[in-house]
């Protein structure tokens, strides 16, 4: 894997940081690593770390079309070259982080997570086995110890789900996990991460965990959200 | 004749795949079948001790594969069981001496004169256990009720699946009915609920197999002990796949287990 591209998931979406190196080699070791997890890539959106690499508005266009080509979309672009501030500026992107673009107008808002496109699995997971997707993610069967699903969005499992689960893997702390019997040995939702406590027996009722308060809590489903 | 080729497999080590593959293929042997067992943990071969066929190996499977001998010089006819044959593994060389490919070819050869071709496979999910799965027509799956045997198990069920094997069936080694009664133990329903395939049987915990396999000398041949009635009683269900037999229900073995350890 190549070293000079980092990709970090966070709650305002992904952090990818470009290293140095001539931007073409840069951009075409991007692209490998994107479409090395093409479903999971999809309709996230990115903010671009260029560290002091100056870079001009078609240069920048060369990498927003790295990033559309696997469905996602950057927000900002964060350098400290006056070449590239400015021309992140004509492009109308972020230049700063700290200031995420959802945070300041009703204009910008991110993408709902409503909106994230959903896929239905009809089989169990066995141990070893994965399902990545970044949209939603119903499974009818078992998520049996030892497997994994994550996903962008939500995540319901209509069976037992005991294996590892990662709902709003893209950074949304609003994503829920669902499942008829919730029994994850380690659950995590957007940016928070938990390993629920052993209990003496399985929940017989279908539950709920979302994020409340800072934490992962999870609740009977028929209470609602 | 058209054999099966019955491979037995685990993911994770010491459960009893050899014990297991020796006493079916000695049980098969008792019930009139012709059988051969294969060896298929190159490097760390064991079937041959736990059959007591070490001394008699002059070719082995890797010979075979390599042309030093033919396939019919390399298998060895147990004497207490003349139906009863072995392909011993080589000592020396490692897994990647044979392709799944040849294994599939030895396995066609064996394939007119044999019922049954038992596989013993390497514990693992690498080269071994992909050369042990490829001749397979049934992938019988052994665990302990242990949490670790089982979570090996089932990926070892999910690789079967995806190799488009059919569904592999359970044999459940070790229970002690005592233990799992005292909650100390996985019970058969714990570990049918986690690997959900159908169930071909349970091997009571036994302190006799060790003794038996210690001696070379598969514990079905002695008639008295719960464990080779269990081993038996699998035979049987094996060769009822090819008259068309109904499955045992996991609870009606269960019981008769426990009225043949007389609980």
């Amino acid at each position: 894997m190549d070293e000079s591209i980092l990709i970090k998931g966070t709650r305002d979406g992904l952090i990818v940081t470009l290293g140095d190196g001539p931007l073409d080699a840069v951009l075409a070791a991007l692209e490998e690593r994107l479409a090395a997890r093409p479903a999971f890539f999809l309709g996230g959106r990115a903010a671009v770390k260029v560290l002091d690499r100056p870079l001009s508005p078609e240069d920048l266009h060369a990498i927003g079309a790295v990033f559309q080509r696997v469905g996602m979309s950057i927000w900002a672009v964060d350098g400290s070259h006056p070449a590239t501030v400015e021309s992140a500026g004509e492009l109308g992107l972020e230049t700063s982080l700290a200031a995420p673009v959802s945070r300041e107008g009703p204009a910008q808002e991110p993408m709902s997570h409503r909106e994230l496109p959903g896929i239905v699995v009809r089989r169990t997971l066995r141990a070893g086995q994965e399902i990545e997707y970044a949209g939603h993610v119903t499974l009818i069967g078992d998520v049996n110890p030892g497997a994994e699903v994550i996903a962008g969005g939500d995540v319901v499992v209509w069976g037992k789900l005991r294996g590892v689960v990662y709902a709003g893997a893209l950074g949304d702390d609003s994503a829920v996990v669902c499942a008829l019997q919730l029994a994850p040995g380690q659950i995590r939702i957007g940016s928070f991460i938990a390993t629920p406590p052993d209990r003496a027996r399985p929940p017989k009722a279908p539950e709920q965990a979302s994020v409340q308060g800072g934490t992962i809590v999870v609740d009977r489903w028929d209470r609602g959200t | 004749m058209t054999a099966t080729v019955v491979t037995v497999t685990s993911g994770k080590g010491g459960v009893g795949k050899t014990t297991v593959t020796a006493n079916l293929g000695a049980a098969l042997a008792m019930l009139g079948k012709q059988v051969v067992t294969i060896d298929a943990d190159i490097g760390l071969r064991n079937l041959d001790m736990v059959l007591g066929l070490e001394n008699r190996i002059v070719y082995d499977l890797v010979d075979v594969v390599e042309g030093r001998c033919r396939l019919r010089q390399a298998l060895i006819r147990d004497k207490r069981l003349p139906d009863l044959h072995l392909l011993p593994a080589a000592q020396t060389r490692d897994k990647s001496a044979v392709t799944p490919a040849q294994m599939i070819e030895i396995c066609d050869q064996l394939r007119p004169t044999a019922d049954f071709v038992l596989v013993d496979s390497p514990a693992g999910i690498e080269q071994g256990f992909r050369n042990a799965v490829a001749p397979a027509d049934q992938v019988l799956i052994v665990t302990t009720p242990e949490v670790s045997a089982v979570r090996d198990a089932d990926r070892i069920v999910g690789l079967i699946e995806a190799e488009d094997k059919g569904s592999p069936l359970l044999i459940i080694n070790r229970l002690n009915p005592q233990m799992v009664r005292r909650g100390q133990m996985l019970s058969m329903q714990d570990v049918l609920e986690i690997l959900a395939i159908d169930l071909l049987g349970i091997i009571p915990e036994d302190k006799q197999v060790t003794v038996s396999t210690n001696q070379g000398a598969p514990v079905v041949l002695d008639g008295k002990h719960p464990a080779g009635q269990a081993l038996r009683n699998i035979a049987g269900r094996l060769m009822g796949q090819e008259i068309p037999l109904m499955r045992l229900e996991p609870d009606g073995l269960f019981g008769r287990l426990a009225r043949a350890l007389g609980r």
